[in-house]
């Protein structure tokens, strides 16, 4: 089923908590809302549920705008945080719950609630389990449970409120392949809240990155990742930094502190944003370079230096900063490093991370206090 | 009933019990065990009409409407705020004093007995303090059963009765408990208007005697109905506990 949001808002006293959303969920499919705490994903899943109410906008289920309608008769199948098991009862009556308080007319016999919830169980591989009670259970079984409960009722939609986040690395990345599977077999279309960007990518169809109330963009996870549209988009997703670059007088944008390679600098010309920005006579223009975007070479002139270096795994991070002149700022032509000149810059605003394979920190002889220049293999522009 | 009582239990008890007990005690045995019964039932009756009383005053109070809340809200502040004693003196002897002619005959059979007043005003105090005790477990539920028990489907009212309150009345058992035996303890008042139970039928015992034995035979009375309610509770939680 295909769910619509127009316009929707939310305020909280003078919090904003959703701010003039527009969104569509197609049929079948799986989204993610990613986001920080506090920038309204969960606030927008719980209005689509209609646990809450909106200050304005719709919320329409296949071209039924379901805005005013009592959040059980929406038939969506909400699954909770902390799960919101009924203590007192077995995993058996608690996914049978949904099905046995239905009137008359549409209840099933107790012979199918029963077939119902032993096919529940098997689908989320807790067969024996029937007879437990949720405290006798673990975090990842009580939260399958609750998928279960909300899938008896047979909703129309499936949504999910951080299903994951009270629950250990390891069975988080079990359930989130599981759930992946389940949701193909299932063809439910399903909104997943997330403030994981990996669960967020691995996971979903389409992803809804969220700020201060409003989605920053929407697309799958390769574009996402790839052409993020916004600065924010691309810190929220994986490492990376803001390498300033000024215009200079041969009419080109480069960095001051360290090298562009080819492929940028081909880039740079070709760019309609740069041409605009130098024809705004703007002073600074910010390339945006993921971590495993820069190039790094041990040189003993080199302007910058390894201040940390840290295993992870397959490759190296590494963090590396500026020792040279402080380019435009003066001319403390110093080899200490800026934090002990009083009044220069604070040292992050000068340091950058740079993630290498552990072959290619070998090979360059790059360890803690090697000093290195460095060069920025590709990066993004983003419009102001 | 108390007639039938006191001839088929209480004196056979006596009559064997007799010659193993205390003189004090042997020779009243019958009065303090009409006494006991009294108590008993008074207690069971009271604790079983004051449990109503509270799930749907609680409910009153943690409902949306404006209205219930508020009468629920008096209802417990008054009864919780005043003396025990003095609402069965205003009970018993204030209504009372209209007599038969003022209240009608239905009022007056019940108002112009002690035994009926006591269980009432008895009904009426423990519900206002039961219903204190559940509404304080319902709001220290843990969050999102309601909203959980909501979008499985059901109504408010039938979240509270098959989710919430189940819940509670587990969470609240030994507070609960605890106000059974402070119930029992307060019942010893209605002697004072004229019923007698363990308490009034001791009072005149010591009355024909003055040996102040009577009062401790009657402390040691009291203490085996708490331990009994003690027990009674205890074993109502473990069949209740889950997990």
């Amino acid at each position: 089923m295909t769910i619509t949001v127009e316009n929707l808002s939310r305020n909280f006293r003078n919090f904003k908590a959703v701010d003039n959303v527009s969104l569509t969920a197609e049929k079948g499919e799986l989204l993610a809302l990613l986001g920080p705490s506090g920038s309204g994903k969960t606030t927008l899943l719980r209005l689509i549920a209609g646990l809450e109410q909106p200050d304005s906008g719709s919320v329409i289920f296949e071209g039924e705008d379901v805005t005013r309608l009592d959040v059980r008769h929406r038939q969506v199948g909400f699954v909770f945080q902390h799960y919101g098991l009924f203590r007192h009862m077995t995993v058996t009556e608690n996914i049978a719950f949904g099905l046995r308080i239905k009137n008359r007319r549409e209840r099933p016999s107790k012979s199918q609630i029963s077939e119902r919830v032993q096919e529940l169980l098997h689908l989320v591989q807790l067969d024996r389990l029937g007879q437990r009670h949720p405290d006798q259970l673990s975090g990842g079984q009580k939260q399958r449970v609750a998928l279960a409960r909300a899938l008896a009722v047979e909703p129309r939609i499936l949504l999910l409120d951080e299903p994951f986040g009270a629950l250990d690395a390891g069975v988080r990345k079990d359930l989130r392949r599981w759930l992946r599977r389940l949701h193909d077999d299932l063809q439910l279309t399903t909104i997943v809240v997330t403030h994981d960007q990996d669960e967020a990518m691995e996971l979903a169809d389409r992803v809804v990155v969220m700020n201060r109330a409003k989605i920053i963009q929407a697309a799958t996870p390769a574009k996402i990742y790839d052409q993020p549209n916004d600065p924010f988009v691309f810190r929220f997703l994986g490492a990376g930094s803001a390498v300033p670059l000024l215009f200079n007088t041969l009419g080109h944008w480069r960095s001051p502190k360290m090298a562009l390679g080819g492929e940028v600098m081909a880039m740079l010309d070709r760019s309609e944003r740069a041409r605009q920005a130098a024809e705004a006579g703007d002073q600074q223009l910010d390339l945006f370079v993921r971590s495993h975007q820069f190039e790094m070479m041990a040189d003993s002139k080199g302007d910058w230096r390894i201040r940390f270096a840290a295993l992870t795994g397959r490759s190296i991070r590494f963090e590396v900063q500026y020792i040279g002149n402080i380019g435009n700022i003066g001319s403390i032509a110093s080899q200490e490093p800026p934090s002990l000149n009083p009044g220069a810059p604070t040292p992050d605003a000068l340091t950058y991370e740079v993630d290498l394979s552990r072959e290619e920190a070998e090979e360059n002889g790059l360890s803690l206090g090697t000093r290195v220049t460095l060069t920025v293999k590709s990066g993004l522009l983003f419009p102001r | 009933m108390f007639d039938l009582m006191s001839q088929w239990i209480s004196a056979p008890i006596c009559g064997l019990a007799s010659p193993i007990l205390p003189s004090v005690f042997a020779n009243s045995c019958v009065r303090y065990f009409d006494g006991f019964w009294q108590t008993i039932i008074l207690l069971i009756l009271s604790v079983s009409a004051g449990f109503v009383l509270a799930m749907a005053t609680a409910l009153a109070r943690l409902s949306q409407r404006k209205f219930l809340a508020n009468v629920a809200a008096v209802y417990s502040y008054v009864f919780r705020g005043t003396p025990l004693l003095v609402q069965l003196f205003i009970a018993y002897y204030g209504i009372g004093s209209f007599g038969e002619e003022g209240l009608g005959s239905l009022l007056w059979l019940i108002f112009g007995n002690g035994w009926t007043v006591g269980l009432i005003i008895l009904s009426l105090n423990t519900g206002a303090y039961s219903a204190e005790i559940i509404r304080g477990a319902v709001v220290n539920l843990p969050p999102g059963q309601m909203e959980a028990a909501k979008a499985s489907g059901m109504s408010w009212l039938l979240a509270m009765y098959r989710i919430i309150l189940p819940q509670a009345f587990r969470y609240c058992l030994p507070a609960y408990a605890n106000e059974v035996v402070l119930l029992m303890k307060g019942s010893a008042l209605v002697s004072t208007i004229a019923v007698m139970d363990l308490m009034g039928q001791t009072r005149t015992i010591y009355a024909r005697s003055y040996q102040l034995e009577v009062y401790v035979n009657a402390a040691i009375m009291y203490l085996v109905i708490a331990g009994l309610i003690t027990w009674l509770f205890r074993s109502l939680e473990k069949r209740l506990k889950v997990g």
